[in-house]
């Protein structure tokens, strides 16, 4: 693969440059470090990165361009009328990729030259025969037309790959010839190295946050692809999830939602007590050994995997409760129809938020200064007097800010509630009904087979915006009642 | 220096209102405070000086048993409280700590109104009847605490909205709201500027009248100024326990004039 070859030999030359730079910079100063201005190894660093990172970054820019470049020529080239009923200008340019990287596997494979290759006319072989010969199977047979787009989609690769290298190869070398020729004893490499780095790190945080843009900016194109094939009253004031294949399906979030919100509701009414109550422990009455252990212990709960809890939803908890609940139950009542209930996947939602809610309080209440502790202590409260009174009021914003952000995970949850809270979409306050949440209904659009220009299948994309939007909004405000608590002791 | 000039005050007979004797005090195996014996007495301001680490706050906070809540602290020997031990089994530390109050160097007012933290121990202890006597006792430590003045319109502020020194003077008014029968002061002044400390100072002067006081100082002239006994500690000794103006004019021990005269500390 010639990229990696090109990699490996950037990486060489920037080794080699760093090596130079290093000696360069001992010869001006007269083998005497004390006379550099930086350390030697930063007039290294210097050579050998100026040659590595900007051929490094346009070779990364010029192999995402560059078949995006190609497709694009190429697409132009494929006539209208070649393109068949029911199909897209989209399909015909995957079946002029698999010819040509079907071409390029039998170069490689040797059971065509190059020239030959380059040469093959669709009017006199059997392109598909041939092709089919090395293991490259083919849908139908190839028409000349797109052989000919084929060809020259190889041959623009191939073009565009070489001046590639020619031109990573040349700024590579020139990187390393600028900052070999600045070394100088004199010459602050260190400082430059300094922002070799911040411009390193800014990097890195733009790439979160340009992936965060990239993520909303696809979910919102299927969105509006959605939107002009569906009502958005529907969707959004609609009363009635029913999908269905026929085209006349009714697709409205509120039902939806509805079990969303109620399963996270009855996860927050479990998770919320025991764990702040498991918070106040560790942090106000835990000797440090309990502590030392039990913190830990608690934490592993959230390394459970949602899929673990939701089999132990599926298994355990819903068969437990419909043993008490359903027809023949302990209780004698017929309350439950199955296992699967908004009240079994809120419980075990519920046990696994316990750790985010009392590892965030159990940091948000050792932040408040023992003073505070000591001045109530010292008036003669006792420690539950000191938590209800001073504690918990000084650490309180924070603890909204852990919940919030608890509700926001308990609202994204999907595994739980696949196997804990059934699949019917309806509007029931009983906590013992079936229900589905917009997570669950996410996958199942999406899986399966199905249409993807359907609105069966792109309301899953205007479902996922509404959550993405939701549980934005939620870690918003926590974060901003979390900082607002933080300001108040600096 | 004008500060070092003592006053003679009128000195009735007083009872001993705290005895300590023979207290150790360990933190895991270090020992902090070695064979203490002291008297504090009633209507007296007692201060504690002697360099940093000697053991003085140590020994403070265990006159209202604040050590407790360190898991590695110990303490031996006998303090008693009015003839009785506060580390008897029968004695309550939550009831001994209403008893003894506890104003610490930090100021550290409650997240809460300026009311509200005043009427914070007497709402624990069932001080008060309704909410007409709660508004008195608030306002009578107030005064108390020689602040009513600069907050009585503001009892519904927040009272870490209050300057570092009125801070300390609303920890004070919070202190004796419980009517406390002594109160202990660990550097009350360390964090306050002299004009806060000169206010503070006063109102130590001024709570002599109802309590006993004992008070935690680095700063000698402070001790001077306020207290009628002091007592030197040093690595964990008590060195010397006397009349302030003894100790500070003809000190009996050489390390007591060493440090009173800046050589060590």
């Amino acid at each position: 693969m010639p990229t990696l070859w090109l990699v490996i030999a950037l990486l060489a030359l920037s080794a080699l440059g760093f090596v130079l730079g290093r000696q360069r910079a001992m010869q001006s100063a007269g083998g005497d470090t004390r006379a550099l201005h930086s350390l030697p190894i930063y007039y290294g660093l210097n050579v050998g990165l100026t040659a590595l990172l900007p051929a490094l970054a346009v070779l990364l820019v010029w192999l995402f361009a560059q078949p995006m470049f190609i497709e694009n020529q190429i697409s132009d080239m494929i006539p209208a009328e070649l393109i068949p009923e029911n199909s897209t200008r989209d399909l015909v340019m995957s079946d002029v990729r698999r010819v040509a990287a079907g071409l390029d596997l039998a170069v490689e494979q040797g059971a065509l030259t190059e020239t030959a290759a380059a040469n093959l006319r669709a009017e006199l072989t059997d392109v598909r025969a041939r092709l089919g010969e090395i293991g490259v199977a083919l849908g139908s047979d190839v028409r000349p037309e797109v052989l000919d787009a084929a060809q020259e989609y190889r041959k623009m690769t191939a073009t565009g790959n070489t001046v590639m290298t020619i031109v990573v190869a040349l700024l590579a070398l020139g990187g390393l010839a600028v900052s070999y020729a600045r070394t100088h004893k004199d010459y602050r490499a260190r400082n430059v190295v300094e922002q070799g780095v911040l411009a390193l790190l800014i990097l890195a945080a733009s790439l979160a946050i340009l992936t965060t843009v990239g993520i909303v900016l696809s979910m919102l194109f299927e969105t509006m692809n959605f939107f002009s094939l569906h009502q958005w009253v529907d969707f959004f004031f609609g009363t009635t999830w029913a999908p269905n294949f026929r085209g006349d399906s009714e697709l409205s979030i509120l039902p939806l939602l509805w079990g969303t919100l109620y399963i996270s509701f009855i996860a927050l009414l479990v998770a919320v007590p025991v764990g702040l109550f498991a918070a106040i422990y560790l942090s106000e009455y835990a000797s440090n050994t309990t502590r030392s252990i039990a913190k830990p212990l608690l934490e592993i709960l959230a390394g459970i995997p949602t899929i673990v809890y939701g089999l132990f939803a599926l298994l355990t908890v819903g068969p437990l409760l419909a043993g008490m609940f359903a027809k023949g139950g302990l209780l004698g009542v017929e309350w439950m129809a199955g296992a699967t209930s908004v009240l079994t996947a809120g419980v075990v939602m519920g046990i696994m938020l316990i750790p985010f809610v009392s590892s965030l309080s159990d940091d948000i209440i050792n932040a408040v200064p023992q003073t505070m502790r000591d001045g109530s202590l010292g008036l003669g409260a006792t420690r539950s007097e000191t938590v209800r009174q001073v504690v918990l009021p000084a650490a309180l914003p924070g603890i909204v800010g852990a919940v919030l952000l608890a509700a926001s995970r308990a609202i994204g949850e999907t595994m739980i509630v696949v196997m804990g809270a059934g699949a019917i979409a309806k509007f029931s306050l009983n906590p013992l009904e079936s229900m589905t949440t917009i997570t669950t209904r996410i996958v199942s659009q999406l899986t399966g087979d199905t249409d993807f220009a359907s609105p069966e299948t792109l309301v899953a994309f205007a479902l996922g915006l509404t959550l993405f939007v939701l549980t934005l909004g939620l870690n918003v405000l926590a974060l901003y009642i979390v900082r607002k608590y933080r300001e108040q002791y600096e | 220096m004008n500060d070092m000039t003592f006053v003679e005050r009128t000195v009735d007979t007083r009872q001993t209102k705290i005895a300590a004797k023979n207290v150790q005090v360990y933190y895991g195996e270090t020992h902090a405070i070695k064979d203490v014996n002291v008297e504090i007495e009633d209507k007296t301001v007692t201060a504690f000086i002697g360099p940093s680490g000697c053991g003085k706050s140590t020994f403070l906070r265990c006159l209202n048993r604040m050590n407790d809540t360190i898991d590695i602290c110990r303490v031996q020997g006998d303090i008693l409280l009015d003839g009785e031990d506060i580390y008897d089994k029968r004695v309550d530390p939550v009831q001994l700590r209403a008893k003894v109050g506890m104003v610490f160097q930090k100021p550290n007012p409650f997240p809460k109104s300026i009311y509200d933290n005043v009427a914070y121990g007497p709402r624990i202890h069932g001080l008060a009847k309704n909410k007409a006597e709660l508004d008195e006792i608030v306002e009578k430590s107030l005064r108390r605490g020689a602040i009513w003045d600069e907050v009585k319109d503001r009892l519904d502020a927040p009272g870490t909205g209050l300057s570092g020194g009125q801070q300390q003077r609303l920890c004070i008014a919070r202190a004796v709201a419980t009517e406390p029968e002594v109160l202990l002061m660990d550097e009350p002044c360390s964090a306050l500027d002299p004009i806060a400390t000169a206010q503070v100072e006063e109102l130590i002067d001024d709570l002599r009248q109802r309590y006993s006081v004992v008070i935690v100082t680095h700063s000698m002239q402070q001790a001077a100024r306020v207290s009628q006994k002091t007592a030197f500690f040093h690595l964990g000794n008590l060195v010397e326990f006397g009349e302030t103006g003894q100790i500070f004019t003809n000190p009996e021990d050489p390390r007591t004039e060493s440090y009173i005269t800046g050589r060590i500390g």
